[in-house]
């Protein structure tokens, strides 16, 4: 029979591709699925690690807020009663989270390691790896977001920096209004004066034009009216800038921020030929999807799966499981468009994403997990799964998998045994964190891929070493 | 039961009948659908075509608008090239090729004029097979006459092919033509065996590559059965010319439902192939053991993959090849099977390979034979043809035959099939 390895990922977004490495890096021979191009196109492409915990019953707000700034930002808004932060140190913070957490689980150690795993991984795209602390950067909703680790392309756009801040926006580009988003980063309290202008660049593009089309015609430097795209958009730039730099008074040293979408294979000589010419710092702002900077991190995440021998397939779905006579999930079932294929591995580490990400699923009556029909913890009056505030504490952002401390599934209702001994979860599958709100997502994803990973990992070393007996 | 009862009673509740019955509702799918635009950003097309307005409005808003009665298909649906990206990029599982592949279907049969040269031309390029078939009685004569720069140039102004491509030579024996001539299956097994679906192209043009599947497999201990087929109907698909499609799909369901009552199961060495059987019929017709077929398709690579130990197999070979340039196609992609030959072949001797990335290569069947589309099929498969020219060897490979096409077109390499590779590592002379 072929299609073996030691350990099977499913699922190719954050949490996967960390615990396919996590697990190779410990010799396993590792092969990932996935049912669809990667989750991380639609990312921001910035990592938090936790930027709001919940508020302490004792009404204490040790916390305080980074910078004075955040009081404007969605998730303030959103989450006022029950939430407090922007939290300055997530590792501080961990303390404040239920016991049923994936940080309280897997512990503050295992998200240090999967953030020092994804420092190695992405090397010198990502900032913020000097320190603990959350930086704030600015989003196109004219937010400032606490988060741990940010594309280079977006580092001089930090809340924390002081430097005058002038924000570019296009008329046929509706993602987001340049003028709103400096109106909201004043508001916010941002340190340093901050205002925007909407220039004619995109005009010369059709009217739905998409982001990668601007970006390809940048890593191109494409003609639009006879002028190469990257002169064609500073001198569009150029006037509005001066403008600006009138009403300042240290001119010298603006940062400018301009959509992410400055290219996909050139973005970093992008950024820097248009520094040159508008003499004046560029920054991305990330966007929404799809998005560029979320592209990029995919394209760096594969070939350093490649790098690490993890063998990876996108398009087959995980449908079914065969279970021996241990109880040990024998293979997994992947469906390739009708025809289903089998799948056997010593460990699998499942992250398949949750409700969103469609790992788990709901119907008007249970939530179910459909791979491995593992439980699923939820309230039997489905009323009771969500609240009438749209931004409130909702109960079914916090449904998905229980598991044992190396992150096994158990039955949330049972005695603590794992339901399959050579299974692990990890990511947006896993229950007990709002992450949307907590803005932990990504944080998640990393330390508990590391662990799924590594368990996976032991848990098939241990079977290879049998074997060779 | 009554409509009333409340939604979340139990099980039983009746749908509302909103459409009707003969017709496919995909309204399950355009629903879906939450403009998150992943899938614009994957269509090559769009990429590089500023008039075409991409997969999202293609499926579900073309769905929608066509619901008023009055609303014509846009025609923008002939752009598309059914590549299906946008099928393996969306997250939302909205049935993004069976709705273009509906939509271009109802333009084809009420829309289009039927006798006017784009019709005309996209009816013989889809069923290539046809040609095929005349053509390749009398191959020599046909490769000469193509090949003359002055057929090419009528070719373009009568039919509109572009003058640019070098019509694909036909073989002087078939496939089926050896098949016959060696005397049929060389091994006999009857827990191990498979019915080749070679497709067209392997047939007329490549037979080298139907060879070497047949070989591969009898290695392995399989029994070969070479069942009665027509074209897969891809390129029907493709072109909207669903009637054409569905023919050729009734007798290749039944035959390869005979096969598989005969203990068989269907491998294919085209990527086309293989994801029409499997996808495309049960999406599109209803026909009697249209699941059957399905289910029991495979490509051939990945069906060694999975019954047989074909790393060791190929880890313990050795063998002396030039460098190569791989190209998975986007039909390879969609299946899953995009990693499989390079994480094959880099564990054998004296093999080196070389992914050239993921863009597409452009020609995507037939539209790249369309003399109005070939800028476009150039200018997508630029990525590739840098890629191919930056690479070690000047050898490419890939499984599916017009990206073979392209690949050859753009570069001069010469290209080989994967199982042509596994054929010089396994079998024994």
């Amino acid at each position: 029979m072929g299609l073996e390895s030691d350990v099977l990922v499913i699922g190719g977004g954050l949490a996967g591709t960390t615990a396919a490495i996590s697990a190779a890096r410990e010799g396993a021979d590792v092969r990932l699925v996935s049912h669809k191009k990667s989750t991380l196109r639609q990312s921001s492409g910035l990592v938090d690690a936790l930027g709001y915990v919940p508020k302490r019953e004792d009404g204490e707000s040790d916390l305080g807020s980074g910078s004075g700034s955040g009081s404007g930002s969605g998730s303030e808004r959103a989450s006022e009663s029950t939430l407090r932060g922007p939290v300055v140190n997530p590792y501080d913070a961990i303390e404040d989270l239920p016991e049923e957490h994936p940080y309280s689980i897997v512990g503050s150690e295992a998200v240090a390691e999967g953030f020092a795993l994804f420092d190695e991984l992405v090397g010198d795209a990502y900032r913020g790896g000097h320190t603990d602390s959350n930086a704030l950067v600015p989003t196109f909703g004219g937010t400032v977001k606490p988060t741990a680790r940010y594309p280079a392309a977006t580092a001089a756009g930090v809340a924390s920096d002081e430097r005058p801040m002038f924000v570019v926006g296009f008329r046929s580009l509706s993602e987001y209004d340049a003028g709103a988003l400096a109106d909201g980063l004043s508001a916010s309290g941002v340190p340093f004066p901050v205002a925007g202008a909407e220039v004619k660049f995109a005009e010369a593009f059709r009217d739905d034009a998409k982001i990668t089309r601007f970006a390809r015609a940048l890593d191109d430097d494409e003609p639009i009216d006879g002028v190469p795209a990257r002169k064609a958009l500073t001198t569009a730039v150029e006037p509005q800038l001066a403008e600006f730099a009138d009403s300042v008074a240290d001119a010298s040293d603006i940062r400018v921020g301009f959509p992410a979408f400055l290219g996909e294979d050139r973005a970093d000589q992008i950024r820097e030929e248009l520094g040159d010419r508008l003499g004046a710092e560029v920054f991305e702002i990330p966007m929404g999807p799809p998005s560029l900077p979320g592209l990029r991190l995919e394209d760096l995440l594969l070939e350093q799966l490649d790098a690490a021998g993890v063998s990876f397939e996108t398009g087959v779905r995980a449908v079914d499981r065969t279970v021996g006579t241990d109880g040990a999930v024998e293979t997994v079932v992947v469906d390739r468009n009708g025809t289903g294929v089998p799948y056997a591995a010593d460990a699998v580490v499942l992250a398949t994403g949750g409700l969103i990400g469609k790992g788990l699923q709901s119907d008007r009556k249970r939530v179910t997990e459909p791979v491995f029909d593992c439980p699923v913890a939820h309230p039997a009056d489905r009323y009771d799964w969500f609240l009438d505030d749209a931004f409130g504490d909702h109960p079914f952002a916090r449904f998905g998998l229980a598991t044992d401390n190396r992150l096994r599934p158990v039955d949330p209702s049972g005695d603590g045994e794992p339901e399959y001994p050579n299974l692990f979860a990890a990511g947006a599958v896993l229950g007990g964190a709002d992450v949307a709100r907590e803005k932990s997502a990504s944080g998640v994803s990393l330390a508990t891929g590391v662990v799924a990973g590594r368990g996976a990992a032991a848990v098939a070393n241990d079977t290879t070493l049998e074997a060779n007996r | 039961m009554s409509n009333h009862q409340p939604p979340c009673d139990d099980d039983a509740v009746e749908p509302i009948e909103v459409f009707p019955e003969r017709e496919l509702d995909l309204r399950a799918g355009a629903d879906a659908c939450y403009k998150c635009t992943t899938c614009e950003t994957s269509c090559p097309v769009a990429a590089v075509d500023d008039e075409f307005p991409g997969p999202k409005f293609q499926g579900p808003e073309q769905w929608r608008l066509k619901r008023k009665e009055d609303a014509d298909i846009d025609d923008s649906i002939l752009s598309c090239s059914n590549c299906l990206r946008c099928d393996s990029a969306c997250p939302s599982e909205v049935p993004l090729a069976q709705m273009h592949n509906e939509a271009r279907g109802e333009y084809v049969d009420e829309q289009m004029n039927k006798l006017s040269r784009e019709y005309l031309r996209n009816r013989i390029l889809a069923n290539y097979g046809l040609l095929a078939k005349v053509g390749s009685k009398v191959p020599r004569l046909v490769n000469f006459v193509m090949g003359l720069s002055v057929t090419r140039k009528l070719n373009e102004k009568l039919l509109g092919l572009p003058s640019e491509r070098e019509f694909p030579a036909f073989a002087t024996q078939t496939f089926r033509e050896w098949w016959r001539e060696r005397g049929g299956a060389q091994v006999e097994s009857d827990d191990k065996r498979v019915a080749y679906f070679h497709g067209c192209y392997s047939n007329y043009n490549t037979p080298e590559v139907g060879k070497a599947m047949v070989r591969v497999f009898e290695e392995f201990g399989y029994e070969v059965l070479v069942p009665e087929q027509r074209c897969s109907g891809t390129p029907m698909f493709a072109n909207g010319m669903l009637s054409d499609a569905r023919r050729a799909a009734e007798t290749n369901v039944e035959s390869l439902a005979a096969a598989i009552d005969d203990d068989a199961d269907i491998v294919a060495s085209c990527t086309s192939c293989s994801l029409s059987l499997r996808k495309e019929y049960p999406e599109l017709f209803d026909i009697d053991r249209i699941d059957d077929v399905s289910e029991h398709t495979y490509e051939a690579l990945e069906y060694l993959r999975i019954h047989e130990d074909l790393e060791s197999a190929v880890t313990d070979a050795e063998v002396d090849h030039p460098a190569l340039a791989y190209h998975a196609p986007c039909h390879a992609r969609n299946q899953g099977l995009d990693r499989q030959a390079v994480e094959l072949f880099r564990e054998v001797d004296g093999v080196a390979i070389e992914d050239v990335g993921d863009s597409c290569s452009g020609i995507s069947g037939t539209y790249g034979w369309k003399a109005e589309k070939y800028e476009a099929s150039m200018a997508m498969g630029e990525e590739m043809f840098h890629h191919m020219e930056q690479s070690d060897g000047e050898v490419g490979m890939t499984e599916c035959p017009t990206c073979a096409m392209q690949m050859e077109h753009g570069t001069g390499y010469e290209i080989k099939h994967p199982l042509q590779v596994l054929e010089a590592a396994v079998v024994s002379e």
